[in-house]
This record gives structure tokens, C-alpha cells and sequence, in this order.
């Protein structure tokens, strides 16, 4: 392909046969003891995926037992291991991972157009404490496994007999992973902008991972000090959060909120990054509202620390206390719509390509709404009050979680997919798995938002009669989630052997990322940018002899060739 | 509230028009005083979202197709700001979530205050079944209220957090061990209502469901005497059965011969037990008295020693009875 195409003065072009980050260095060690923050991110991308196979195996068993009321496939014990491991693995091990340190440690530096994040060390680091804290978490589901719920309420998770504390200490060192990645982007994006890159010149996926990584390092900790009093508490008798040993148990809830609500904004800041990117590309269009996305993410990172009183509104907690955190939650709500105002305005008169990654944003803005808009049923005290523990804030964070956040991530994954493997996937099944995964969430979750507004508790083993309807067709849903699941592996390790080889530039982005060869080398670049403005779409043309897209004026970016590699 | 008219447009519009009893598409019967007030925001809120959510749809549709990519077409000139309309999709939103929490706190007000002259019950969540006292002392494992009366819940939690919930009164509260906490509402209509337990408790969390019975004017009354004098107008066995059901025993305990958290009781008594320790008896009176009392002292082979005690909540008479029954389960009665 491109070998043959010179005219590019100066651009790297995707040559199959130039050496790439994925073939500097052969052999697992290589890769294993790496500083590469592509690699990192490729490794990054491999464990949580799996861990999202783990997770997902888990919520199918868990909706297979639901298809009967009584006992289906589990006993009640099996079926309160299984919801509470699908919530541990997907949460600790995936979502909040997910998209920062997978798709943003490969695409972070890209993006700065740079060599490497700040702390090559450190990033490595990160990736091994995941896979300790990944261990941890496997031991204990091995062991016996826990029952306790994602969420460890006191006094149930320390008086339990199954495997919390390794559980505990696993999520506890997994914390540290996602402190170390947050650090590490908070100086990246601090000392390694290029030239020309001002805050207001950061693409917006930079300021999702930058608001995010404020979280991460300000909240973490706080998960880390409580799950450590759990362990004390457990192992040594000390009454921290057990009303037998003095202490009190919704203690223990307001430490596990103070970091889990954050938390959230962690899972879905960066997924409101990509859809920023996307939107932008896909519509063929400069982002409209550039400034009041960027500080939609800021104010939902602080927001993000006064709210999570709000999960607390039954636990017995004063009625001043729930009013201040009622008003406070609604305060998150406006960043948010914001956004998704933005977003559908960088549509409006663009030239809309609907490929893969676009229908992911598609899907995104129709279920993040319903998401987000659930959200207000919860924030408002008397509503919430009926609603609270019950489907409704099931199917709610579900809409949120996957609907946005790993929507979102898939969106991104087929968006950088090309520029990390080098190669295109199916564009067709690529579709046929969108529309799969849509269909089947939704007949998975919104059924849920009814039973749960009648009255179904959640994470319950039984069910009365009325809901057994609801509960089959939900089941029925995720199997549909499940096999688009299934293709979406099957065409994306299928384009890693057979796909074409992808250009350098295949969706038409201004970012620096499509300014080097697909897959990038290994020092990423061999100049230095001047960067302009990262949304101006119109620099650049599509040129068919390479089936990608080149900038007009290539040199009106660059400060200096041959940089030091 | 606003005018019926209004409310019964958005009802409409959202597909929650309620039917005669209150419930709707989206909600169960409305039995409680606070009930409507609750559905009426519920629906409100509804109608507003679904407004935000067809205009968040349409203009993603309309977009999608009137802007589809043409081969060699680039995008159309437009602004990528504008100051004005980004604030006034700031502000909408920002004014429509006041009136929202405004309304929830009022709602939220009237829920939380009982009035001064409320009925009280007492309410003891345990894994994994609920018990109810009575102003007399008599406990039921159901919840009996007469209708159009305030009543307040004092409840308390044998160990782990629980939670108590009514969808058809839209009330819930945690119920927390090592403190009380409190949950009123007033029934408004006769009739029996499924209580569950909403916080997650382990096993049978979702066996911890009971039933509101509501009483109608005049009736609870009755009720309430004939129960309480169960130990004098029931045989022993049947006494005796009806504490096996109430008092939370048969959680753990089956009489079919099925092991549930606990042994069995069918056939338990004159049977030989073995325990942890390679011990073993023959149940007889003394025994199951013990097992009541002091659960942890002879726990069976197999088992945890989970079952929490009975000392001080149980009379003498009621430990009788609960025996006379265990005696009757010798696999000749048919019961189960």
C-alpha cells in the first residue's frame, strides 16, 4: 500500500513492514517488563478484557438463576457469590481500569505528541500492582468466594465466613494501580504538552483523563484507609464499624461513599472524553461548545466529592443531612446535560458517518440520557425513598455504567483500534454487534427500571410471581448482549491475522495520534509538534491512494523533523 | 399539586395513568397517605424526562439523516460556540432540578414526620424473617394495622442492617443494628401488601419477605385479642406451629426433611444427633430447650453454629408448645 506513495513528505505512512512498538523486542519478558506506555496500555487491554469476560460470565449465571423464581441453576448462596463477584470484577478489575489505564495510557501520550507518559517506571508499576490486587481477587473467589456485595456493608461483610479480606486487600492494592496511573497522567498532561498545546488546545479525551486522575488521586486513598479498617476490624476485633464491638455500621457506609461515589465520575469521565473525540470526528465537525465541555469535567470531579451522602438517604442519617445531599446530588445533573447539548450541537450541520465507533456515540447519547435522566428519580428525596435498593437503581447505574461507560469504551476500542493493531476490522459485523449490543442492553435493563419502580428489591435470589415476566425477558436480553459480545471478539481477533492493513489516518481526526504509522513505533514519532487546534477537521483530505486522511499543509504542525529516537 | 387536568396529561403522555387502586404502568397500588404524593412526583419527573430524552433522540435522528455523510461533501460552515445558547441549556436544566428537589424534600417532610398520635409497633429484623410487637406484647411475624390510622414503626436489627419495605405504602427504611430507627406511614385501604426486606442480608435475604394485613375500621381490634391469646385458645401443636412460624424459626428450619440452614425438624424428636465433636444424644425436651436457649452449646454435625438465642424471648409456656409440636412431627401428621 502506502510503501509505494513517497509524497508524504516526512509523514510517517503505514508500512506493514516497518518496525512497530508491537514487533520492538520479541518475547513475553519484553513485553512483561516494558516501559511502553503502548504496550502497557495493549497489556492494560488484554487483563480487562478478561476480567470483563469474567464479569459478564457471572451476570449470565446470575440472570439464567433469575429466570425461574426458586432455585434454577444455584443455590441462594452460589446466586449472592455470583452478583456480588460480577459487581467486584467489573467494577475493580474493568470499569475503573477501563478506559484510563488501557485506551488512555496508549493514546494519552499519542495525543501530547509525545514518547511516553512522564513516569515510564511508575506506569509499569501500576500494571503490576493491577495484576497483584487481580490475583488477590482471583484467590479469593477460588477460596470460597464472597457474598457480600460489591458495595462490603458492615456488619454482614465482618461477620460473613466467606473470603473477604483477601477480596479486601486485593481491591486495596488495586487502588494503589489506579492512583499510580492517575499521578502519572496529572504530570503527563502537566510537563509534556507540546508546543502550541495550551489547556484550552487539550483534545477533550485529555481533560476527561485529567479530571479523572484528580479523582483518582484524592479519592482512592480513602477506599484503601476504609477497606484496611474492614481487615483490622475482621482479623483483630477492633470495633471500628461492628456495633458489638462499639463501632458503627453506617460508618462504614459514608467512608465506602466518599470514595465509591467519586469513583463513579471515574468510570464515566473518561468515557464522556471519548464520545468528545468521536462526536467531533464522525460529524466531520469542529466540537461545538469546546470550553464548557472541558469545564463540565472539572465541575463534575468536585461535584463528584459532595454527593455521596445520597446512597445513604434510608440508612438512617438525619433529615437535614439528606436534604443538603439531595440538593447537592442535583448539582452533578447540569454539567452533565451540558455535555450532551454539546454533543448533539457538533452534529447539527456536520456530515455524519455512521461507521462502528459513530454508532457506538449514537447508542451512547440514547442510553447515557435515559441514564442520567433516571438519576433524577434518585436524587429527589420522596421518590428515592421508594426507589432506593430496588431494579430501578439497578437498571439506573446499568444504564449509566454500560450504557455510557462501556459503550463508550467500545466506541473508543473500534475508534483506536486501527492506530493500536494496524489493522481494520469488519466494518459490517462491526455494525451488526452495535445494533446486537444496543438491542440486547436494552431488553436487559429497562425492563428492570419497572420492575423496580413496582417494588422488586435487589439482590434478591427469589422473586414474588408478579415479576416473572420482567425477569425473563430481561435474561432473555443479556444472551442477545452476550452473543454481540461474542462476534465483536470474534471480528476483532479475526482483523488482527486477516484485517487490511489500516492507514495512518482512517477516520479524518486532527489529533496527534493519527500523526504517526498504524501501529506507531516504537519511539512514536520522529518530530516534534506545533500543535493547532485539535478539532479543525477541515486541514485535512481524504487521499483514496491510501484509504486515509493526510493534512493539507503537512508541515503546518510540525516544530522539528527527526526527533530524538 | 397541580390541576387534575394537567396531571392527567402527563399521565397520559408518560403511560402512568393510574388505575382505580393508584397503580400504573410504572407503580404498585397506592395504600398509603404518601403514596400519591410520591407517584405525583414520580410522574412528574417522568414527564420531564421524557420530554429531554425525545428531544435528545429526535434531534440525534433528524441530525443523523439530514446530515448524512455525501461522498467528496464536507461539512457546513457553523459556529463551534455560542455563548447565549450554551447558557441557556445550562440554565433550563439547572431551574427544572431546583423545582425537582423542592418537591422531593416536601414529600420527603411529610414521610418522615409521623403525627403525635400514632399507633406504635415495634419491629425486629433478624436473618432471616421479621417479628412485630404489639402495645400488649403479643409478636407476629406479619405486620397487622388497622386502616386509616397512623402508625409508627421502632425498629431494631439482631445483627446485621436490613431493611423494611413497603412498595404499595412507597416506604423504606434501614433497619441497623445498635440503634433504632424509625418509619411511619397511615394505610388507606384494607388489604394484604407484600413487605420485603430491602438490604442486602446474606442466604435468604429474599426470603425475608412478610406481609402488611390491613385491617378495616373496626376489625383490627379483634384481631388483635384473638392473637394474643393464641397460647389459650390453640392446642399446644398448633400453638406451638404458629411460634415455629412467626418467631422466625422456620427461616432455618424445614419439617419436610429438607436441610435448610439448620437440621430438619421432621422426625427430630427421640432421634440420635452427632455432633462437631463426635458426641452424640438423643433428642428429648431437655434438648430442644437447650437448643433454644443456648443454640452455640450442642450444635449437630454439618451445620455452622449460626442460630441466634432465644434466652428471654420465649415463655416457658411458648418453649412447651414449641416442643409438643416438634413432637408431632414424627412423619405420621401430614404436615407440609
Amino acid at each position: 500500500m502506502a510503501v509505494d506513495n513517497p509524497s508524504h513528505d516526512g509523514a510517517a505512512v503505514g508500512t506493514q513492514n516497518q518496525e512497530s512498538y508491537l514487533t520492538h523486542g520479541k518475547g513475553i519478558l519484553s513485553w512483561l517488563f516494558t516501559l511502553d506506555h503502548k504496550r502497557i496500555g495493549v497489556m492494560y487491554l488484554v487483563a480487562i478484557t478478561s476480567s470483563f469476560f469474567l464479569g459478564g460470565v457471572f451476570a449470565l449465571l446470575v440472570r439464567t438463576e433469575l429466570l425461574t423464581s426458586g432455585p434454577t441453576i444455584m443455590t441462594a448462596d452460589s446466586y449472592n457469590k455470583m452478583f456480588t463477584l460480577h459487581g467486584a470484577v467489573m467494577i475493580f478489575l474493568f470499569i475503573i481500569p477501563g478506559i484510563p489505564a488501557a485506551i488512555g495510557n496508549f493514546v494519552l501520550p499519542l495525543m501530547l505528541g509525545a514518547k511516553d507518559v512522564a513516569l515510564p517506571r511508575l506506569n509499569l508499576t501500576s500494571f503490576w500492582f493491577w495484576m497483584v490486587g487481580a490475583v488477590f481477587a482471583v484467590v479469593s473467589i477460588i477460596v470460597g468466594a464472597v457474598d457480600t456485595g460489591w458495595t462490603f456493608y458492615t456488619p454482614y461483610s465482618t461477620t460473613t465466613g466467606t473470603a473477604v479480606i483477601s477480596m479486601t486487600l486485593g481491591v486495596f492494592i488495586l487502588g494503589f494501580s489506579s492512583i499510580f496511573t492517575g499521578l502519572n497522567f496529572i504530570v503527563t498532561i502537566h510537563k509534556m504538552r507540546p508546543e502550541g498545546m495550551t489547556w484550552f488546545k487539550m483534545p477533550l479525551f485529555l481533560w476527561g483523563l485529567y479530571s479523572t486522575a484528580i479523582i483518582q488521586v484524592l479519592a482512592t486513598p480513602i477506599l484503601g484507609i476504609t477497606l484496611l479498617l474492614l481487615v483490622a476490624e475482621r482479623a483483630l476485633g477492633v470495633g471500628i464499624f461492628d456495633p458489638t464491638l462499639g463501632g458503627d455500621p453506617v460508618l462504614f457506609q459514608h467512608f465506602f461513599w466518599f470514595y465509591s461515589h467519586p469513583a463513579v465520575y471515574i468510570m464515566i469521565l473518561p468515557a464522556m472524553g471519548i464520545i468528545s473525540e468521536l462526536v467531533s470526528v464522525f460529524s466531520g465537525k469542529h466540537i461545538f461548545g469546546y470550553r464548557f465541555i472541558a469545564w463540565s469535567s472539572i465541575a463534575i470531579a468536585m461535584f463528584s466529592f459532595l454527593v455521596w451522602g445520597h446512597h445513604m438517604f434510608t440508612s438512617g442519617q438525619s433529615g437535614i443531612t439528606n436534604m443538603i445531599f439531595s440538593a447537592l446530588t442535583f448539582s452533578v445533573a447540569i454539567p452533565s446535560a451540558v455535555k450532551v447539548f454539546n454533543w448533539l450541537a457538533t452534529m447539527y450541520k456536520g456530515s455524519i458517518r455512521l461507521a462502528t465507533p459513530m454508532l457506538y456515540v449514537l447508542s451512547f447519547l440514547f442510553l447515557f440520557a435515559i441514564g442520567g435522566l433516571t438519576g433524577l428519580f434518585l436524587g429527589a428525596l420522596s421518590t428515592d425513598i421508594h426507589l432506593h435498593d430496588t431494579y430501578f437503581v439497578v437498571a439506573h447505574f446499568h444504564y449509566v455504567m454500560f450504557g455510557g461507560t462501556v459503550i463508550a469504551f467500545l466506541g473508543g476500542l473500534h475508534y483506536w483500534w486501527p492506530k493500536m493493531f494496524g489493522k481494520m476490522y469488519s466494518e459490517r459485523w462491526g455494525q451488526i454487534s452495535a445494533l446486537l449490543v444496543f438491542v440486547g442492553f436494552n431488553l436487559t435493563f429497562f425492563t428492570q427500571f419497572v420492575m423496580g419502580s413496582h417494588g422488586m428489591p435487589r439482590r434478591y435470589y427469589n422473586y414474588v410471581e408478579e415479576f416473572t415476566t420482567l425477569h425473563q425477558a430481561s435474561t432473555i436480553g443479556s444472551y442477545v448482549l452476550a452473543l454481540g459480545f461474542f462476534i465483536m471478539a470474534g471480528y476483532l481477533i479475526h482483523s488482527l491475522f486477516r484485517g487490511k492493513p489500516a492507514p495512518d489516518n482512517p477516520w479524518g481526526s486532527a489529533t496527534l495520534e493519527w500523526e504517526t504509522s498504524s501501529p506507531p513505533p516504537y519511539y512514536n514519532f520522529d518530530r516534534d509538534f506545533n500543535a493547532g487546534d485539535p478539532y479543525d477537521l477541515k486541514s485535512l483530505q481524504y487521499d483514496p491512494a491510501t484509504q486515509g486522511w493526510v493534512r493539507k499543509d503537512p508541515q503546518s504542525i510540525v516544530l522539528a523533523e527527526g526527533g530524538a529516537h | 399539586m397541580i390541576s387534575t387536568g394537567l396531571q392527567h396529561l402527563l399521565a397520559v403522555i408518560t403511560a402512568a395513568l393510574p388505575d382505580d387502586d393508584g397503580s400504573s404502568f410504572w407503580m404498585p397500588p397506592q395504600v398509603s397517605t404518601v403514596a400519591q404524593g410520591v407517584d405525583w412526583l414520580f410522574n412528574f419527573i417522568l414527564a420531564i424526562s421524557v420530554l429531554f430524552f425525545l428531544l435528545i433522540v429526535v434531534a440525534m435522528v433528524i441530525f443523523v439523516i439530514r446530515y448524512r455523510y455525501r461522498e467528496g461533501q464536507q461539512a457546513e460552515d457553523s459556529p463551534s460556540h455560542n455563548l447565549a445558547l450554551e447558557l441557556t441549556w445550562t440554565a433550563i436544566p439547572m431551574i427544572l432540578v431546583v423545582v425537582i428537589f423542592i418537591f422531593g424534600f416536601k414529600g420527603y417532610l411529610d414521610m418522615s414526620t409521623p403525627p403525635s398520635n400514632a399507633y406504635e409497633i415495634l419491629v425486629e429484623g433478624q436473618k432471616w424473617s421479621w417479628s412485630f410487637t404489639y402495645p400488649n406484647g403479643y409478636i407476629d411475624s406479619d405486620l397487622h394495622v388497622p386502616v386509616d390510622r397512623p402508625i409508627r414503626l421502632v425498629m431494631g436489627s439482631q445483627d446485621v442492617i436490613h431493611s423494611l419495605y413497603v412498595p404499595a405504602f412507597r416506604i423504606k427504611m434501614d433497619v441497623v443494628p445498635g440503634r433504632y430507627s424509625k418509619a411511619w406511614f397511615e394505610a388507606t385501604r384494607p388489604g394484604e401488601y407484600d413487605l420485603f426486606c430491602a438490604e442486602y442480608c446474606g442466604t435468604s435475604h429474599s426470603g425475608m419477605v412478610a406481609h402488611v394485613i390491613v385491617h378495616p375500621v373496626g376489625e383490627f381490634e379483634t384481631w388483635l385479642e384473638k392473637a394474643s391469646n393464641f397460647l389459650e385458645t390453640m392446642t399446644p401443636v398448633d400453638a406451638g406451629r404458629k411460634l415455629f412460624q412467626v418467631r422466625g424459626c422456620q427461616q432455618c428450619h424445614s419439617v419436610d426433611g429438607s436441610a435448610k440452614t439448620g437440621p430438619t425438624l421432621l422426625g427430630i424428636f427421640g432421634k440420635q444427633e452427632t455432633f462437631a465433636d463426635g458426641t452424640t444424644i438423643t433428642v428429648d425436651e431437655n434438648y430442644i430447650r437447650e437448643s433454644i436457649l443456648e443454640p452455640q452449646a450442642k450444635v449437630v454435625t454439618g451445620f455452622e453454629p449460626v442460630m441466634p438465642t432465644y434466652q428471654g424471648r420465649l415463655s416457658d409456656p411458648e418453649i412447651m408448645a414449641i416442643i409438643e409440636y416438634f413432637k408431632s412431627l414424627d412423619g405420621t401428621s401430614s404436615e407440609e
